[in-house]
């Protein structure tokens, strides 16, 4: 019923871009920092571990690259960056929606005659959508740039790493990580919006609500992951 | 004017509103007093359709609340302000834009002219060189005027206001109070005042409501509420140690001239 209520035409169109535009700053570029961080050194990391305790000399030079590439493509970056950032976005999501709600921001809301679950709601799922492609894509490249790093350790060099980034590379993989974002971004937005709109009482049950918001966005991710990833690939 | 009439509200078996009958009068201030728990919240609630009543009506000049479809409904509360016990300001916006959010979600007018119109209604209540600042850099007292003139923006017809001087010293309230009653008195809209305040009550209680126990208890105004002969109104009126000694003296006077003549 609240996403019925949500997804809507918008009252005025001007507060709707308005909002919209202030909460792909708010959830997405604020996001871009941790997005980055985690992204390098996590990649960075991969491609030591791949080198120094799988790869044989039996194997190619080119799979500890390869593999990076591929991890990072298709399953860190789209699926377990968005479970980070469900942590993130999705308690900030729960906290700012109830804090309305118990301060009464949202009756105000509903009292002037504006539809609060659309003005709050949809500019949060939408801008989220739209950014959250864009974070994943930001992620594959830090990753891969923290790749690149490990050669400053002498474990691997730049020329091994290139040939395994460009071996055979899969275009279908990349869209898979777009495709999984914009889902994951629905889940995460209406999960903490609902779990925050919803607040009922004072500041322990918004820091409840924020934090149920999380672990059920997690949860979300991680099943439909698994249905995703059979399904694309 | 606002008429309640046979307005029964209970969550799950608890009633909470009996039978409420009374009119809020258009021009007037009108107040919905009563002890903490006796219903006037749930009251304000039920008229300003946050909740719905169980049985009742709620007639707005004449129109059902209860009855409008959505869309009549969005229409009439274009017609409400009203400042919350929180004054419920938006904390993400400053206070120009708090004061512009109903103009820019519900005028054509162009920004320079909304924005004209939020500044006409800051200086209205008194604030000057503030539109810049957030909710949250502000007092209380100057938080609740920025309510007022945010309810005031769209020139409503009617005007709700949910305890408006919880938590303020007593002479921010009366300024509060002075200016409820002024737009009240000056726009011709029809207020309604959720309070225990008795200074309110005395000061500007044209159409004071009195509710005891989810009943309408007492209707009168603040010029017959000390002389009213009604229990649980004397019980909650002379509560304060203040009005009792006024009382006192007040029989004193009239037990002197009586004697006197």
């Amino acid at each position: 019923m609240l996403i019925g209520k949500a997804v809507a035409v918008p009252d005025r169109w001007r507060m709707f871009w308005k909002q919209y535009v202030t909460e792909m700053f708010q959830l997405g570029y604020n996001s871009i920092g941790i997005v980055l961080i985690i992204s390098f050194f996590i990649g960075a990391v991969i491609c030591l571990q791949i080198k120094l305790n799988i790869q044989s000399p039996w194997m190619p030079t080119m799979v500890t690259g390869y593999t990076t590439r591929e991890i990072m493509l298709l399953e860190f970056s789209s699926s377990i960056m968005c479970l980070i950032l469900a942590g993130k976005v999705g308690s900030n999501i729960a906290s700012e929606l109830g804090t309305m709600r118990i301060t009464q921001q949202i009756d105000a809301l509903d009292i002037m005659g504006v539809n609060s679950a659309n003005y709050l709601i949809l500019p949060k799922i939408l801008g989220l959508m739209t950014i959250m492609p864009v974070l994943v894509t930001l992620s594959v490249f830090a990753g891969i740039i923290g790749a690149f790093a490990t050669t400053l350790l002498g474990t691997t060099s730049v020329a091994e790493l290139n040939e395994g980034f460009r071996y055979e590379f899969n275009q279908w993989f990349f869209w898979c990580g777009m495709i999984k974002a914009v889902v994951y971004a629905f889940i995460i937005t209406t999960i903490s919006a609902y779990k925050g709109y919803m607040v009922e009482g004072g500041s322990v049950e918004v820091g409840k609500a924020s934090t149920s918001a999380v672990v059920t966005s997690s949860i979300f991710i991680l099943f439909s992951d698994i249905f995703l990833t059979n399904m694309l690939t | 004017m606002i008429e309640v009439k046979d307005l029964y509200k209970s969550f799950d078996d608890r009633m909470v509103l009996k039978d409420i009958n009374t009119v809020f009068k258009n021009g007037e201030v009108n107040l919905i007093i009563g002890q903490s728990g006796s219903g006037k919240t749930v009251l304000m609630k039920n008229i300003v359709g946050l909740l719905s009543p169980d049985k009742g009506e709620i007639l707005y000049d004449g129109r059902d609340f209860c009855k409008l479809n959505k869309k009549e409904k969005i229409a009439l509360r274009r017609e409400m302000g009203m400042i919350f016990q929180s004054a419920a300001l938006f904390d993400s916006m400053s206070v120009l834009d708090n004061v512009m959010f109903p103009l820019d979600m519900f005028s054509d007018k162009s920004y320079n002219d909304r924005k004209r119109r939020a500044m006409e209604c800051l200086e209205r209540v008194d604030l000057h060189a503030v539109e810049n600042k957030f909710p949250g850099e502000l007092s209380g007292g100057m938080q609740k005027r920025v309510a007022i003139a945010r309810a005031i923006s769209l020139e409503p017809k009617y005007l709700f206001c949910d305890e408006p001087n919880s938590g303020l010293d007593p002479k921010t309230s009366i300024i509060i109070d002075e200016l409820i009653s002024g737009i009240t008195h000056e726009d011709n809209i029809t207020t309604i005042v959720n309070t225990h305040d008795m200074n309110s009550v005395i000061g500007i209680g044209e159409n004071i409501t009195f509710i005891y126990k989810g009943c309408a208890e007492w209707k009168g105004s603040n010029k017959e509420i000390l002389q009213a002969e009604n229990k649980p109104l004397e019980e909650f009126i002379f509560a304060s140690d203040i009005l009792r000694h006024m009382k006192i003296a007040q029989d004193q006077e009239s037990q002197q001239a009586a004697a006197t003549n």
